[in-house]
C-alpha cells in the first residue's frame, strides 16, 4: 500500500486537529503571529476547510512594535483570503507608554501575555490555535496538541491530560480553554520544505536584502522606524540581512544572509549552526524562562 | 521523499531513555550550535565530573530538572539520509504511566530499554505490555550500560532469554535485540569493536531498514466522519481522514449506521479536485445523493464495521479516583462522542505475570478488561481489525479528565441487557453520576437561631454548585412522616431516629441532605450520627439565647416564659451543647451570606 511522505503525514496530521477542533469546539479562533508558521498553519487551514471559508477568525496582537513589512502583509492577507482578521492591542499599555527599550521583560509580558489573554477573555474564545513546534525549545517539546488552560489560563505541565492517539479531549468547563498546536510535530526545515512546496506566501522580511540596521548586543537591528533611537557610538549601516524569526523589530536579531530565495534560504536553514530561537532577545533570559511565561499564559 | 517513522523509548528509570536519543541527536548532527553550548554549560553545573549528559537536552521541564527524573513525554526530530523521525521519550516512572501510554499511542515502533546490570523488571514488563496495549507489534529491546557488565555476552544472553520467554505472549510482528551503551555510543550509530560477538546492527542502521506494516488487515474504505462542509447551499461534502482503503471518483460507498448508500462525485484534497485518494489522507467527499450524514457517521466500502452498543474493552487507568463499575463516563471513539457506562470489570491483569485477577476497582496505572454498555449505537470494530475504530478514550463526566484509554477486545451481537445480571446499582454509582459526594448536614442549635434559614440558603448555594439536594425542617418532617408523633421523650427520639434514617436513604440514593431540628440532646444526635455513618456532619447553630428570644419571631420563647409550652428548650427544657460538632456557625450580627459562605468553606473538605 501506498504510504504518504513525510510533509503529507504532517500535513494531514495538521488537517485532522483544525477539523477536529472545529467541530467540537463552541468558540475557537486562530492566532495569528504573521510570521513563516502563521503562514503555514493559515495555509493549511484553508486547505482543511475548502471551499469554505474558515469557519473561525484570526486573531492578531498587536504590540505595535510589529515590522512595519508585518502589518502590511498581514492586511494583505486578510483582504486575500477574505479572512476575519481580528487586531488587539493592550490599549492601557500604550497609554502607559509600555516600550522593548524601557521595559524589558515586563514590555513582553505587558504587550503580549496580558494582551493575549485579555484578547481571548473579550471574545470568549474556548479554543486558540497556535503555531507553536514542539523542536522550538526544551518545554514546548512536552506540550501537548491539545493544551489544557485553567480558568486563569495557566498551564500547568506537571499534569497534563493524557493523549491517545488522535482522539482528543475538548470537554472543558465554562471559562477554561484548551491552546490547540497543529504543528506541534513540524521542524524548521519542514515548515520551510511545505512554504516551498506549496508555494506560500510569506513576508519579505524573511528574504535578504539591504536594511537599515544597528549591532546593538550582538545582535542585528533594523531601524524600522525613528522610535529606536541611536545610543552613543551606534550607527546606522546597511546590510543584506534576513529574518529567521519575526517579531516585535527591536527584540528580533537578524542575520546576515545572501538567501534572497527561497531555494537558499533552505539550503541556509538546512546546514544551520544555529537554532532559531537564539534570534530572540526574550529567550535569552534563564533556563526555564519559555516555560514560566508559559504557565503564565504566554504561547 | 523521505517517510517519516515514529518511534518511542521506554524503559524503567535510570535505564538511560534521554541519553540514548541525546546520543543520536548528537552524532547524527541534529543540534544546533547554540543548543550544543548550552548542553556542555547545563551538563557543568548539573552533573558530576563535568562530561557531557546528554539527558540534558531531553528533560525541558523545570520540575523534571529539580527532580532530576522525566514526567512527561519529550518529542524530538531527528533526519537521516534515509528517514525523517519522530521521537518519543517516555518517562519511565510508574506514577508517570498515562504519560508513558500517550507516547506508546503516537508511535510505531518502541525501543524498551533495559539496563544490562539489572535486567528485566517490572516496569519492562508494564511498558511491553502498554506498547502491545496501545497497536505496537514491532518491539527493539537496548540492552544498555552493556560497558558496566564489561561487554559480557554471557549477562547478554541471560537477559535475552528472559526476553523470550517474556514476549511469548505477545503476538509481535518483528523483534530485536541489541546490546549497546549510550553513554560511551556502543552499537547506537556504529557497530561497537566493544561486542564482536553481536553481529547484528546498530540502533540507527536498524531503524534506517526497517518496514512497519501497515496496521491492520483492513482494504477496504473507511472514513470517520469529522464535518459536513455546506459553504453554500450548491455544495455539500463530507470531511475525514481516509483510515484504510482507498476511493475514487464512481466508487459506491455506504453511511453507517444508516447503511444508505450513493456514489462518489467529487474527491478534494485540500484546493484540487482529484480522482483518487489513499488511506491517510484527509479529503472532502461529494456524494450524488442526499443521504443522512453527519459528524460520528463512518463512510464505508465493503462489508463494513460493527454497530453495537455493548463491548469488551482492555482500558489502561489513568485517573487518581479508581474506576468503579456502574459509573458513567463519556467515550470518544474516532469521530464519535457518546455516554457509556463500564458495567463490570471482567478482571485486571498482573503486569508482572500477565494473569488474570478479579477486580471490583482499576485503580491508576492498572490495565483491565471490561464491559462497556453505550447510551446509542456506534460504529466499532476491534483493534486488531481496524485500529482507528478500535482505539478509544474515556473521559470523566465532572472532572472532564481523560481518565482512560483503551482498546476494543471484543463486540457483542444485540443487545447490552445481558450485562444487568451481575451488577447492583450502589451509592458510590449513584453519587459519581450525580457528580458529588452525599452528605447530612446535620444543624443543630435553638428555636429561632437561624437553622432553617441557614440551611435554605446553604441549600440554594449548593444547588448553583450543581449539587443535588434535600432540606428536612419541621415543616416537612412533622406535617407528614412523623404526624403521628408527638413531644414525649419517647416520641422526641423516634423522630430524631426517623430523620435520620429518611436523610440515610437519601444520602443512599446520592443526596446531599441538610436537616434543620433543635435536637437538643446529645444522646439523640449521636443517635443520628450512628445510622447516618461518615457523611453525617454536625453545625452547631451557637446563636446564644439573649439573641434568640430577642429575634422571637413566632413568639414561642414569650409563650415558653408564661408558660403556655412546656419543655421548650432553652427555657424550660436543656440544650446539651455539642461536643466536637465539625462546623459551629454563630448567626448574631452576620449576614446569612456570611455564615452560609463560612460553613460553605469549611464543608469544601467534606464535598
Amino acid at each position: 500500500m501506498n504510504s504518504l511522505d513525510h510533509l503529507s503525514a504532517l500535513e494531514a496530521e495538521s488537517i485532522y486537529i483544525m477539523r477536529e477542533v472545529a467541530a467540537e469546539c463552541e468558540n475557537p479562533v486562530m492566532l495569528y503571529s504573521i510570521g513563516k508558521d502563521s503562514s503555514v498553519m493559515l495555509h493549511l487551514a484553508r486547505k482543511a476547510f475548502y471551499p469554505e471559508n474558515l469557519p473561525f477568525p484570526l486573531l492578531h496582537i498587536d504590540t505595535t512594535w510589529k515590522f512595519r513589512e508585518m502589518i502590511e502583509f498581514r492586511d494583505h492577507i486578510a483582504e486575500k483570503y477574505n479572512l476575519n482578521m481580528l487586531v488587539y492591542t493592550n490599549q492601557e499599555g500604550v497609554r502607559q507608554g509600555i516600550n522593548p527599550f524601557d521595559h524589558g521583560a515586563a514590555y513582553t509580558d505587558i504587550m503580549k501575555t496580558q494582551a493575549l489573554k485579555a484578547a481571548l477573555k473579550h471574545y470568549g474564545f474556548t479554543a486558540a490555535f497556535g503555531g507553536g513546534r514542539r523542536d522550538e525549545e526544551k518545554s514546548r517539546a512536552k506540550e501537548r496538541i491539545f493544551s489544557f488552560r485553567s480558568k486563569e489560563q495557566t498551564w500547568d505541565p506537571k499534569n497534563q491530560r493524557p493523549e491517545m492517539w488522535n482522539l482528543y479531549n475538548t470537554k472543558i468547563h465554562k471559562g477554561e480553554s484548551i491552546r490547540v498546536f497543529p504543528l506541534s510535530n513540524w521542524t524548521e526545515a519542514d515548515i520551510w520544505q511545505y512554504i516551498q512546496r506549496e508555494n506560500i506566501e510569506i513576508v519579505s522580511l524573511y528574504y535578504a536584502k539591504e536594511r537599515p540596521c544597528i549591532y546593538r548586543d550582538g545582535n542585528i537591528i533594523m531601524v524600522d522606524d525613528d522610535r529606536l533611537k541611536l545610543l552613543p557610538g551606534e550607527e546606522i549601516q546597511y546590510k543584506k540581512i534576513r529574518f529567521r524569526t519575526l517579531g516585535c523589530y527591536p527584540l528580533t536579531g537578524g542575520m546576515e544572509s545572501d538567501a534572497d530565495t527561497l531555494e537558499k534560504i533552505i539550503a541556509e536553514t538546512l546546514g544551520a549552526v544555529y537554532s532559531e530561537r537564539t534570534s530572540r532577545v526574550i529567550d535569552h533570559e534563564a533556563a526555564g524562562s519559555m516555560e514560566r511565561r508559559k504557565r503564565e499564559g504566554y504561547f | 521523499m523521505k517517510d517519516l517513522l515514529k518511534f518511542l523509548t521506554c524503559g524503567n528509570v535510570d535505564d538511560g531513555k534521554s541519553t540514548l536519543i541525546g546520543h543520536l541527536l548528537y552524532d547524527t548532527k541534529q543540534l544546533y550550535a547554540d543548543q550544543r553550548q548550552a548542553l556542555e554549560l547545563d551538563s557543568r553545573v548539573g552533573s558530576a565530573g563535568g562530561q557531557i549528559d546528554y539527558s540534558l537536552l531531553l528533560d525541558g521541564l523545570m520540575s523534571e530538572r529539580e527532580q532530576g527524573i522525566t514526567i512527561d513525554v519529550a518529542y524530538r526530530y531527528f533526519k537521516t539520509e534515509v528517514r525523517s523521525y519522530i521521537v518519543a521519550d517516555a518517562p519511565g516512572h510508574e506514577e508517570y504511566t498515562r504519560n508513558m501510554a500517550v507516547a506508546a499511542s503516537f508511535a510505531q515502533l518502541a525501543i524498551i530499554l533495559i539496563d544490562a546490570s539489572k535486567g528485566v523488571q517490572i516496569q519492562t514488563r508494564r511498558h511491553l505490555r502498554i506498547c502491545y496495549l496501545m497497536g505496537i507489534r514491532d518491539v527493539v529491546f537496548a540492552i544498555n550500560k552493556m560497558d558496566m557488565v564489561g561487554y559480557d555476552r554471557q549477562r547478554y544472553k541471560e537477559i535475552e532469554n528472559t526476553i523470550y520467554e517474556m514476549t511469548d505472549s505477545f503476538s509481535l510482528n518483528s523483534l530485536t535485540i541489541i546490546p549497546v551503551s549510550a553513554t560511551a555510543g556502543d552499537n547506537i550509530t556504529e557497530h561497537s569493536d566493544q561486542m564482536p560477538w553481536y553481529k547484528g546492527l546498530s540502533l540507527l542502521e536498524y531503524l534506517d531498514q526497517v518496514e512497519i506494516l501497515s496496521d491492520g488487515t483492513q482494504t477496504d474504505f473507511t472514513m470517520p466522519v469529522q464535518r459536513v462542509c455546506r459553504p453554500n447551499s450548491g455544495f455539500r461534502g463530507f470531511q475525514g481522514q481516509i483510515e484504510s482503503g482507498s476511493i475514487s471518483v464512481g466508487d459506491e460507498v455506504r453511511s453507517l449506521p444508516s447503511g444508505e448508500s450513493a456514489v462518489v462525485t467529487g474527491i478534494l484534497t485540500g484546493f484540487d479536485s482529484v480522482e483518487h485518494a489513499i488511506t491517510g489522507q484527509p479529503v472532502t467527499l461529494q456524494l450524488n445523493r442526499e443521504i443522512d450524514i453527519s459528524r460520528g457517521c463512518v463512510l464505508v466500502t465493503g462489508k463494513g464495521h460493527p454497530i453495537s452498543e455493548s463491548f469488551m474493552v482492555t482500558l489502561l487507568w489513568m485517573d487518581e479516583s479508581p474506576l468503579v463499575p456502574g459509573v458513567n463516563y463519556i467515550l470518544k471513539l474516532g469521530t464519535k462522542m457518546t455516554n457509556v457506562t463500564v458495567m463490570e470489570i471482567q478482571y485486571k491483569i498482573d503486569v508482572h505475570s500477565g494473569r488474570h485477577v478479579p477486580a471490583d476497582r482499576l485503580y491508576k496505572n492498572e490495565i483491565g478488561v471490561c464491559s462497556i454498555l453505550s447510551s446509542d449505537k456506534i460504529i466499532l470494530d476491534t483493534f486488531d481489525n481496524c485500529q482507528p475504530l478500535g482505539g478509544l478514550i474515556l473521559i470523566d463526566q465532572v472532572t472532564n479528565r481523560t481518565c482512560a484509554g483503551g482498546t476494543v477486545k471484543s463486540i457483542m451481537a444485540g443487545s447490552g441487557d445481558l450485562f444487568w445480571h451481575n451488577f447492583d446499582l450502589t451509592r458510590d454509582i449513584r453519587a459519581r453520576n450525580m457528580g458529588q459526594k452525599p452528605l447530612t448536614i446535620w444543624f443543630t442549635g435553638l428555636s429561632g437561631s437561624g437553622k432553617s434559614t441557614l440551611a435554605n440558603a446553604l441549600e440554594k448555594r449548593l444547588y448553583a454548585m450543581g449539587k443535588h439536594t434535600m432540606v428536612l425542617d419541621g415543616d416537612n418532617v412533622r406535617l407528614g412522616l412523623n404526624r403521628d408523633l408527638g413531644f414525649s421523650e419517647e416520641d422526641r427520639i423516634e423522630n430524631i431516629r426517623r430523620i435520620a434514617q429518611v436523610a440515610k436513604l437519601m444520602n443512599d440514593a446520592g443526596l446531599i441532605v441538610l436537616t434543620a431540628f433543635i435536637s437538643p440532646f446529645h444522646r439523640d444526635r449521636e443517635n443520628a450520627r450512628n445510622i447516618i455513618g461518615s457523611s453525617f456532619i454536625e453545625v452547631y447553630v451557637s446563636t446564644p439565647l439573649e439573641e434568640c428570644e430577642n429575634r422571637d419571631t413566632k413568639e414561642l420563647y414569650k409563650k415558653a416564659r408564661m408558660g403556655q409550652i412546656h419543655d421548650f428548650t432553652g427555657v424550660s427544657s436543656p440544650y446539651e451543647i455539642p461536643v466536637s460538632p465539625e462546623i459551629t456557625v454563630d448567626t448574631t450580627e452576620r449576614s446569612i451570606d456570611a455564615c452560609v459562605a463560612n460553613i460553605l468553606d469549611k464543608l469544601s473538605s467534606f464535598l
